[in-house]
Parts: C-alpha cells; structure tokens; sequence
C-alpha cells in the first residue's frame, strides 16, 4: 500500500515523514500518473489559492475527482480541507467539490490570531493537541457530513466544525502533520487498507 | 466542545506558517494591484513595499518601512497571507506592523539599519523572517527568535549569483557540523559566532531548525528552479517580477517552475516567450556601500 500527498505546494513533507512513523510508504504526487500510482491521497497545508491554480493548470481536479468519488481516501488538512470543500464564504477559487461544506477562510483572523490548543474529538478518550495557522473552519455543512470536532465561533456563539468526515473523505482545520500525534493519519491509513484489499 | 490551554504565538505557530509557505513564491508588491497580480499568479504571500529593492537601490537616501496606509491597502486586496519589512533593529516599525496584522515581518537588510542590535524577536506575537549569508548569521536571526530564513543574496540587481553563493556556504557548513566530533561543536559555535545549543541541534538533525527561503536576485523561472535544486524550501522575489516586461505571465512562470524545478521540460516550456526579464546589475561591480548584504551582523 502506498500513500500520496499532493506536492504542488505546501508541508507535503511533514506529511509524508508522519507516514514514515507509521512504518507506511508515501509517494510525492504532481502529475495524474503519479496519482494513479497511490491507494490514498492527502492534500496538505499550504496555500489553498495556489494548490487549486497548480492543480487547475496542470489538469489534477478531474482525475483526483474521479478517484475520490470511486472511493479512495483522502485527508485533508487545512488548505487541504478548503481545496476538498464545495465552496468558500469569500468567493470563487479552484475548488474539488467533493466535501459537502463551505469553509471560511482565515476563519481564527490573521497569524497574530494563529494557535496551539487542547481539543475533544468524538471518538477519543483524551484531548488531542491542534495548531491552527491562519486556519479555516466550516461555515456550513451538508446532511452527510459528521462532525468530530467544532469550536465555538466567538462573535455568533455558534459552533464551527473544524474535523469532518464524509464517508472517504476526512479534512482537518488544524495540521496534525506537524504535531508527534498520529490519529489522524492513522485513520487515514486504516481506510487505505480496506480500499487497497480486493474485497 | 471547545478548546483549552489556547497558546498563540508559540514557535510551533510562528514557524508553522513558514511550513505552510514551502514550495511557493512570495512576491514584493508596491500596491494593491500588484497584489491582485500576485494573488492571481498563485503567489502564496506577497511583500508589502514602499518600493521595490531595484527602485530603492536607484533612489538612495534612507530607506523606511512602508506607510501604514499602504501596507493595509494591500493586506485589505488579497486573501494569501500578507509580509512587511522593518529596517534591521526598529522594534518601533516592527511593532506598528504587527498592529497593522501583518502576518510575517522580514527584518530587512533592503531597508536603512538603525542599529547594529537586531530586534528581540521573541519579544512579538507576529513572526519574524531574516537574512543570512551563511550558517552562523541564520542560527544568530534564529537565537533572537527568527521563525523564518532566507539567503540574503543581493536585492535589486537581478542577479542570483550571490543567492547561490550564500546558499552553497549554508549547506556546507551544515555538512560540516554533521561530521564533526561532539567535542568539536564548542569551537564549531565559537568560529561561527552562533549559539551553542543551535549548533549541537543542527549537528544531530543536518537541518536548519525553520524554513530556509533564497531570496535575493532571482529573475527568471531558471533561477527559481535553481535554488530549489540546490535546498531551498521555496523563493522570495522582488525586483524580478514587477522590472519585468509582462509581470503576470512572468509571476506564473516563476510559480510553476517552482513546483516542477526538478521537471527540466516543464520549466523549459513555461520560460518560453516571457519577454524582457529585467535588466539585472553585476554584483562584482557595485561599491561597497551599495553591497546590501553587508548589512546587519
């Protein structure tokens, strides 16, 4: 089993080297032949405008589309979860429109208002640890997709989902990649043997 | 659910972003349409100016941090993140700048130093990028709470060789720490002039602790890609877009090539028909106090 994460721009390495720990392959991916190479896909932090332009110009959307919608996990972290989502509170950018939310972007305010924090997640026991920078968070969110964690948005009282699943498709405001956690990953991995297991 | 122990401002978060930054293009814009070009381009920051460091070079006198004014027209054009320079050692502008939200400050060698103290950047919420020609300059930005490198190189003159310079000494004397005998690293610290615990840190890990940036000259997709290949995370330019003959294909061309540097072919097709590059100046010909690299210690 190999794990790709899509190298256009961003921590894609920090990504693949939170694979490493976990004893799995990863694979940097740019072209459509890389991506048909991998049995999951993650889209890491970075700049979403300029992932969603690379990967507009060199003809990625289609292909990571056909492969997400025939069932191949992918995680997606901060820029990542914006590029996954079907829209944004601020206006157009190249977008998948496979996750069924709209983000806001810079959601927190700008880095001065970037953080560390202690945060429940569905599911866990313990606290997990998040860095959110110049994070997103989602606006607005689909029937089919189940929140893990959300945050309480300051000026509307309302809670913001900041981890979210869509049957294959997990997206994160915050970057696990650059924590010692690995659950996030970890669940990315669990996914990826059940798809790559010819059933 | 909610959130505790919420920290903001911590290494994690400072250098962080510089992570979120690797593989792009920060570009010197003097105003919000250049800012708009570059957010359009796919830069993933842009470097608020009063001007850019070829202007300055051929205005001379004192050069300052930008007017507020501008800086928050350009951080209210675009979504990317927003970068300003304070001159080396004015907390007083690095102050103003992280009140006006910008999200990095490059304490610059482009602007006038006023003092031979570099600011205490631990000191601030808002990160700090630095200029370095070689080792021992990074460790010295990062001991004062730098969260971001980038190779000095020599603004203005469109001409990379000096980046290239800075960036091959870096490399070698992060090799040479890596081979040394831990009895060795003392005098290692002591010959760099650099703090000694960042010198044992590199010795065991063969890495700069933050993102290390070129910057400094780089003209042409060819130059992007060039010190991509030689270990740069990702490339400042300034002059080299906005002195160019077509800004905005050019802007792309230098993005693109960024992502594919190893990918001769792909390079090769987005430098064609780019027009003017601009014109660019010979190091080896400018007098000693136009040489801005020698600026700051």
């Amino acid at each position: 089993m190999k794990i790709g994460a899509l190298a256009l721009q961003g921590d894609f390495r920090e990504h693949l080297a939170t694979l490493r720990r976990l004893g799995v392959e990863g694979a940097e991916v740019r072209t459509p032949e890389e991506l048909a190479a991998v049995d999951a896909l993650i889209i890491p932090g970075g700049e979403s405008t300029t992932i969603g332009k690379l990967a507009h110009i060199y003809g990625l959307i289609e292909p990571i589309r056909e492969c997400v919608r025939a069932g191949m996990p992918v995680l997606g972290t901060c820029a990542g979860m914006i590029f996954l989502a079907s829209g944004t509170t601020d206006g157009d950018q190249d977008q998948l429109h496979l996750l069924d939310v709209v983000v806001e972007r810079n959601a927190f305010g700008r880095q001065v208002d970037s953080f560390e924090a202690d945060m429940q997640v569905a599911g866990r026991a313990e606290p997990v640890h998040a860095v959110f920078i110049r994070a997103p968070w989602i606006h607005k969110a689909g029937a089919d997709v189940e929140i893990l964690a959300a945050v309480v948005d300051p000026s509307s009282g309302e809670e913001r989902p900041v981890v979210v699943r869509q049957g294959n498709i997990l997206a994160t405001s915050f970057h696990p990649e650059l924590t010692s956690e690995t659950w996030v990953h970890e669940l990315l991995v669990a996914a990826a043997t059940d798809h790559s297991q010819p059933s | 659910m909610a959130t505790s122990n919420t920290e903001r401002g911590t290494d994690l978060v400072k250098r962080g972003l510089a992570e979120m930054l690797k593989g792009g293009v920060i570009m010197d814009v003097v105003n919000a349409d250049q800012a708009r070009i570059a957010e359009a381009a796919g830069a993933v920051s842009v470097m608020a100016l009063e001007r850019v460091p070829a202007d300055i070079r051929a205005v001379g006198g004192v050069a300052r941090m930008a007017d507020p004014a501008k800086v928050q027209e350009i951080i209210d054009a675009v979504s990317i993140p927003v970068m300003a320079k304070s001159r080396i050692g004015h907390f007083v502008e690095a102050q103003i700048l992280q009140s006006l939200g910008v999200d990095y400050i490059d304490e610059s060698e482009v602007l006038t130093p006023v003092d031979d103290n570099h600011i205490d950047k631990w000191n601030f919420t808002v990160p700090f990028v630095c200029g370095a020609k070689d080792l021992g300059e990074a460790l010295r930005r990062i001991g004062e709470g730098a969260a971001m490198i980038r190779t000095k190189g020599e603004p203005g003159t469109g001409n990379v060789v000096e980046a290239v310079k800075h960036m091959r000494i870096m490399n070698r004397q992060i090799r040479e720490l890596t081979l040394m005998d831990d009895n060795e690293l003392m005098n290692a610290a002591k010959d760099i002039r650099a703090p000694y615990h960042l010198v044992r840190e590199i010795a065991e890990t063969g890495k700069l602790p933050v993102v290390n940036f070129a910057a400094g000259g780089i003209a042409t997709p060819a130059d992007a890609a060039l010190m991509m290949q030689l270990g740069c995370d990702g490339v400042f330019v300034g002059s080299g877009v906005f002195k160019s003959g077509d800004p905005a294909e050019r802007a792309r061309a230098i993005v693109e090539a960024t992502t594919f540097y190893q990918d001769a072919a792909k390079v090769a097709k987005v430098s064609a028909g780019l027009g003017e590059a601009m014109v660019g100046l010979n190091v080896d010909t400018l007098a000693p106090a136009d040489r801005m690299q020698d600026r700051g210690n």
